[in-house]
């Protein structure tokens, strides 16, 4: 290394990796239910798809992580987006290509895919 | 990319209680589980709640799981990892509220720490300089290297306050200066890492969980005073320490940030491992260059002090460990920033190695100017069963004894010789009513008698001499003279003596004379221990209305010191007591009792 350039593209790769052991900045919390039920409609791909990208794209204010049965089970895999001071947006039948999608609209620009969403489901 | 990140402490507390074997069986059931690629496995320095080890982190969640062990980790992989169901049983129930579960940082233990020295100890992988340089690593000696004079770096730490975190608190950015002054065709930096007191181990956790901070520290401070060696004296009991500065200072000299031309400037620096075998005086500055130097590790009269004339007779600046980790942080953000936290005359933070009787043993770091109580009783979580609290031993054996009046007392520097402790490298071991602070000070002696270089007559004979009237006292021999004759020796010693190590030798004594000065009195007057500890001032005796003559206490004693038929009162003989305590101990009606 010969030059805090190199030092800086080392930080950046990292800072992204590590981000994820600082609870302190998060506030917007990614939750994928990982029940059987979750896990048996591919939940797995769901939730690392949405780690991975929130990593790679540095959200550092964005947790992603995993709970048990939201009871709903035939709407899994389920995704719980949760805010503070905003109504919790749900996102239901969730497959990796939507789970992408949904980190490009909502998490980054702050739009809600609707489509994705229960209420689009329950009418 | 994980989505996980489990980290397990691989401090010494905890791989003594197993956390390697944990890692171990914490990857092969990752991978049993089809887990590799999606959560990794970090092995951290210590995270501070040494008392709860083994301990491991998962996050993003921050789930904090404390006392594991191997027989866990097959239901942590597939409830906590594979189903995102919290295991918990082995939560710290600290943690656990009404509302669900907190976060480790707003837990009593870590909400009044302040981790500016110890901050990537438990978050990092020591191991890694990438995660390292991940948490603005090496970034301060870059900036320092392109943007800054030596003379700039000497002054963001002057008015930053930063004192020696060894003991002394002599200001660090004025230690600098003074080598820089002097020219030299070589001059060295020397890091401190030789730490004896017992019950400290701030140092050695710093080493093993944040070892490239030293590394970066020493080559920012041999650009500021114009050295290019530094060495790092480090106690060879510390094979974890030692095997961690290993491998950091081999991936700095890989990555450049050690060796020539760094950062592709005109500066250079290297980085030597020296062992040294342990002897306490040889973190005496003195002692400690004359060691590296391949000498026999006594001290040398000072002046000339080491920024003169130090290592090889060359200007030489000596920091301890806790000092170097706050300097990167300094740099990057600012002496306003370090000089907002602590007291007037003391800035920033300090780690502290809690131990003795306090419920939560380990290491924390506060502002400077948190008081003994805060430490004690929040922090620490108080003394274990329900007993109270008498004293704080802060410095080591350079140290004294805080008694409980002085509970409120802003720890720092000033304040702490003050009342006549020191901060010393940070030990801090907390006593309850049980300990006898007479016993106390002999130990604090027997360590000093032990540790003595012999080189100084005040040193070698008189804190023998010293040791001889406390143990005299303790066997109930002693007399009021003998009190005053110790007092005398202490200033005498204190006055006479070569290094530091003499020099401090006497505070445990004086300052137990001082404010349990009652306790020495009942040793030689009464001839009692009021804390129970001096065996030769105890008696036990059994309570023949208690006693239902069962015989296990005469089956117990090692001794045959108990008499008695079977389903009549026993009775100890007195002469042929050794004191133990295990007949005490053994029998179930309490019919025991010692005084």
């Amino acid at each position: 290394m010969k030059s805090l350039e190199e030092l800086k593209a080392i930080r950046e790769k990292m800072q992204n990796q590590i981000g994820l052991r600082n609870e302190a900045e998060a506030n917007i919390r990614v939750v994928v239910g990982m029940a059987t039920c979750g896990i048996a409609s591919g939940a797995r791909p769901v939730l690392n798809a949405l780690s991975t990208a929130v990593q790679e794209k540095g959200l550092s204010n964005i947790v992603v992580t995993q709970t048990g049965c939201i009871g709903l089970c035939q709407f899994e895999p389920i995704v719980e987006i949760t805010e503070a001071d905003k109504e919790k947006v749900t996102y239901v039948k969730m497959t990796a290509e939507k789970a992408l999608e949904v980190v490009e609209k909502h998490l980054v620009r702050g739009q809600i895919v609707k489509e994705y969403t229960i209420q689009n489901y329950i009418k | 990319m994980y989505r996980s990140h489990i980290l397990v402490c691989g401090g010494t507390g905890c791989t003594s209680s197993g956390s390697q074997q944990i890692l171990n069986a914490l990857q092969t059931e990752i991978e049993k589980a089809g887990l590799k690629e999606e959560v990794a496995v970090v092995q951290t320095g210590c995270h501070g709640l040494c008392a709860l080890g083994p301990i491991m982190l998962i996050y993003p969640e921050g789930t904090f799981y404390s006392m594991v062990n191997v027989d866990d980790i097959p239901e942590i992989v597939t409830e906590h990892l594979l189903k995102g169901r919290i295991v918990k049983r082995l939560l710290y129930n600290e943690t656990v509220t009404e509302d669900g579960i907190k976060s480790l940082n707003e837990t009593d233990f870590y909400k009044k720490q302040h981790r500016i020295a110890l901050r990537n100890c438990g978050v990092i992988n020591p191991e890694n300089i990438d995660e390292y340089i991940g948490t603005r690593g090496y970034e301060a000696l870059g900036k320092v290297l392109t943007e800054m004079t030596p003379d700039d770096v000497i002054q963001v730490l002057l008015d930053s306050g930063l004192r020696g975190r060894g003991g002394g608190g002599f200001p660090t950015g004025l230690k600098w200066k003074l080598a820089k002054g002097n020219d030299a065709d070589q001059k060295y930096v020397c890091c401190n890492a030789d730490e004896g007191d017992p019950g400290a181990f701030m140092d050695r956790s710093v080493l093993e969980g944040d070892p490239h901070v030293v590394l970066e520290a020493m080559a920012i401070a041999g650009y500021a005073i114009g050295a290019t060696q530094g060495y790092i004296y480090v106690r060879a009991e510390y094979p974890i320490a030692v095997a961690r500065l290993e491998i950091a200072i081999k991936q700095a000299r890989e990555y450049g940030l050690l060796g020539n031309n760094i950062f592709g400037t005109d500066f250079s620096f290297d980085v030597g491992l020296r062992l040294g075998a342990g002897a306490f005086v040889c973190g005496e500055e003195t002692a400690l260059m004359t060691s590296i130097e391949g000498n026999r590790g006594e001290p040398r009269p000072r002046p000339p002090f080491p920024a003169q004339k130090g290592l090889f007779q060359k200007p030489t600046i000596l920091n301890n460990v806790e000092t170097y980790a706050n300097i990167p942080q300094i740099i990057l953000n600012g002496s306003e920033w370090f000089a907002s936290m602590g007291t007037e005359k003391s800035k920033g933070t300090k780690v502290f190695a809690l131990g003795g009787k306090i419920k939560n043993t380990g290491l924390v770091e506060i502002p400077m100017g948190t008081t003994l109580r805060e430490v004690v009783e929040q922090i620490g979580g108080g003394i274990p069963n329900g007993k109270k609290f008498k004293a704080a031993q802060t410095g080591g054996p350079s140290g004294g004894c805080i008694p409980v009046e002085h509970f409120d007392i802003p720890i720092d520097y000033d304040n702490l010789i003050s009342i006549g402790s020191m901060m010393g490298s940070g030990g801090l071991i907390v006593m309850d009513e049980d300990n006898c602070m007479v016993d106390i000070a002999k130990f604090f002696l027997e360590f000093t008698v032990d540790e003595s270089c012999g080189k100084c007559t005040p040193c070698r004979i008189g804190t023998k001499r010293m040791l001889e009237i406390l143990e005299k006292i303790t066997k109930g021999n002693g007399t009021l003279e003998d009190l005053d004759k110790l007092e005398e020796l202490c200033y005498y010693i204190k006055d006479n003596s070569l290094c530091g190590l003499g020099q401090t030798a006497p505070n445990p004594v004086l300052s137990t004379l001082r404010y349990f000065r009652d306790e020495y009195v009942a040793h030689v007057v009464d001839k009692k221990c009021p804390a129970g500890v001096c065996k030769s001032l105890l008696s036990y005796t059994i309570d023949a209305d208690m006693c239902k003559g069962c015989t296990l206490c005469a089956r117990t004693c090692p001794n045959n010191a108990i008499e008695g038929k079977v389903r009549e009162p026993h009775v100890i003989i007195q002469d042929k007591c050794i004191k133990c305590g295990a007949c005490m101990e053994k029998c179930k009606f309490g019919a025991i009792s010692k005084k």
